[in-house]
């Protein structure tokens, strides 16, 4: 049970009149690189909402961390990065970590905060705009102070909501490289949603999802071997496929049932 | 799933944490020297108008500038902090901020101080210029008038803080200010004391914070001493802002849609 950094059963989201996430079951191991993959709006970002227990309406079970998500306790061990950069732009890069940082762990010494941005601000390759407004900096540069702050004190989880959007083929291996630098040296677990599928080759594991629904949750190796593909993409689209056509096949018994 | 239980590492206001963000708002401005400048000069430059369009009649201006002088800070602070947590809001830093170990006290006390600082400013600068420079006539202290100024800001920055949870947009957002400030104007006793109006709304106004912000600022006017009426009025202005800054707390949810 405590090797599952994330374990949910049964889990239901609805927005609206809309469910969104429908009765999902799947873990997410410790100490690993979890990707979640899927087309935009398929419920990747109601998910990631759902562990940092941000999302209102969760039915079901979700332990994150040995807590139900949402618990007090795991606002401080979990590193949360949103689809759009969180960062006030009228502030500078250092007075934003330095904030955060004051947040997460109040009553140190300025000179412990500022250490500690100086350390992130490593990670993220961003020391050489440390004095420049958030707001000045390019899209993707924002991206990645917001990264840095989810990065702030020792995150046991770190759950990444599409981080490498919008930059280039350079600094998304850069950062991928961060990634597994976290997960091996650290000991963190990290959950990555993208939409583009060249990245789940990066990931130990995969979580592979289409319409509120999880399609696979495997290793990106016994994906390819389990639907005789040679790429993720591949995978991806057979498992869509297969799921379609049990869908069609269930329909119409259903249909000839009501006919009968 | 069970529910979120409050655990003592956020559920309390802690200081450290409220001082940080109070800390942030104001690098905040501080980045933005034109809006301070506006908050500042504005006041002044009104009093200083309004001096003048009475030049003939300085009772009257004694006392449209004492309600001012409660009016300018209400309204600057709504404006500001209403526009500020909107793009809290909207820019997912309410978000990742709430799914830290921050308190909803923290927050909200944190732009109250801040805020509350830069009203004092506003209000220091405002009194001082009409009562040494304009010739505004306080019978009382002008101590008492920088008082119900403060207050008075700490109203609107919890009416803005409050209101902001009903804005999807800075244009709503801006909106709200003639919706919840001009009704509060008309009926404070500003343009014509509350007992001449309707029988109705003079009930109405008995119920709206800003006539006891004006009524405590005509009181410092035309009292030496602090009148029990003047501590009720400003026990009600100090009252409302409390309850309607814990309004805005209950508008602060962790779980969203």
């Amino acid at each position: 049970m405590m090797n599952y950094a994330v374990q949910a059963d049964g889990l239901t989201v609805a927005r609206g009149p809309r469910t969104v996430l429908r009765h999902l079951r799947f873990t997410v191991p410790r100490g690993q690189i979890t990707g979640l993959l899927g087309p935009s709006g398929c419920g990747k970002s109601t998910l990631m909402r759902s562990i940092v227990g941000t999302q209102a309406k969760v039915t079901g079970t979700l332990n994150v961390l040995g807590h139900p998500a949402g618990h007090p306790t795991l606002r401080s061990r979990i590193g949360y990065v949103t689809q759009a950069p969180s960062v006030y732009d009228d502030l500078t890069v250092r007075q934003n970590l330095e904030y955060f940082a004051a947040i997460l762990a109040p009553g140190r010494p300025a000179a412990d905060r500022r250490h500690e941005a100086d350390r992130v601000l490593a990670d993220v390759d961003l020391t050489s705009h440390a004095d420049a407004l958030a707001g000045n900096l390019s899209g993707g540069q924002r991206g990645r102070v917001s990264l840095a702050v989810a990065l702030l004190g020792t995150p046991e989880l770190l759950v990444l909501d599409e981080p490498t959007v919008g930059l280039d083929p350079v600094l998304r291996r850069d950062l991928w490289t961060l990634f597994h630098d976290i997960a091996a040296t650290r000991g963190a677990t990290l959950l990555v949603s993208s939409h583009v599928m060249d990245e789940a080759e990066r990931c130990h594991r995969l979580l592979l999802m289409r319409e509120g629904e999880i399609l696979a949750d495997d290793t990106p190796d016994a994906l390819r071997t389990r639907t005789g593909t040679d790429t993720v993409e591949a995978a991806f689209l057979r498992l869509v496929d297969e799921a379609a056509a049990a869908h069609r096949t269930q329909q119409t018994t259903r249909a000839q049932e009501t006919t009968r | 799933m069970s529910t979120t239980t409050p655990a003592a590492p956020t559920s309390a206001l802690s200081t450290s944490r409220t001082a940080a963000t109070a800390a942030r708002v104001l690098r905040q401005l501080r980045h933005d020297p034109r809006t301070i400048a506006l908050m500042i000069l504005i006041p002044c430059l009104m009093l200083i108008l309004l001096r003048y369009v009475f030049d003939a009649s300085p009772r009257t201006f004694d006392n449209i500038g004492a309600s001012l002088l409660g009016i300018f800070p209400l309204i600057t602070m709504f404006l500001v902090t209403s526009i500020a947590t909107l793009r809290e809001r909207t820019s997912g830093t309410l978000e990742r901020l709430l799914a830290m170990p921050l308190g909803k006290a923290d927050l909200i006390a944190g732009y109250a101080l801040a805020f509350g600082a830069l009203a004092i400013v506003q209000s220091a600068l405002a009194t001082g210029l009409a009562v040494w420079l304009l010739g505004l006539d306080v019978t009382g202290s002008p101590w008492l008038l920088l008082l119900v100024a403060l207050l008075d800001a700490l109203l609107g920055t919890a009416l803005g803080l409050f209101v902001s949870a009903f804005a999807a947009s800075e244009f709503q957002a801006v909106q709200f200010m003639p919706a919840v400030i001009f009704p509060q104007l008309l009926l404070c006793g500003l343009f014509t004391p509350r007992s001449d109006m309707h029988p109705v709304l003079t009930a109405v106004s008995d119920v709206l914070p800003m006539s006891y912000a004006v009524d405590g600022m005509n009181q410092v006017l035309h009292h030496t001493d602090m009148t029990a009426t003047f501590v009720r009025d400003v026990l009600i202005v100090a009252g409302c802002a409390v309850l309607v800054l814990a309004l805005g707390a209950a508008t602060l949810r962790r779980r969203t849609a």
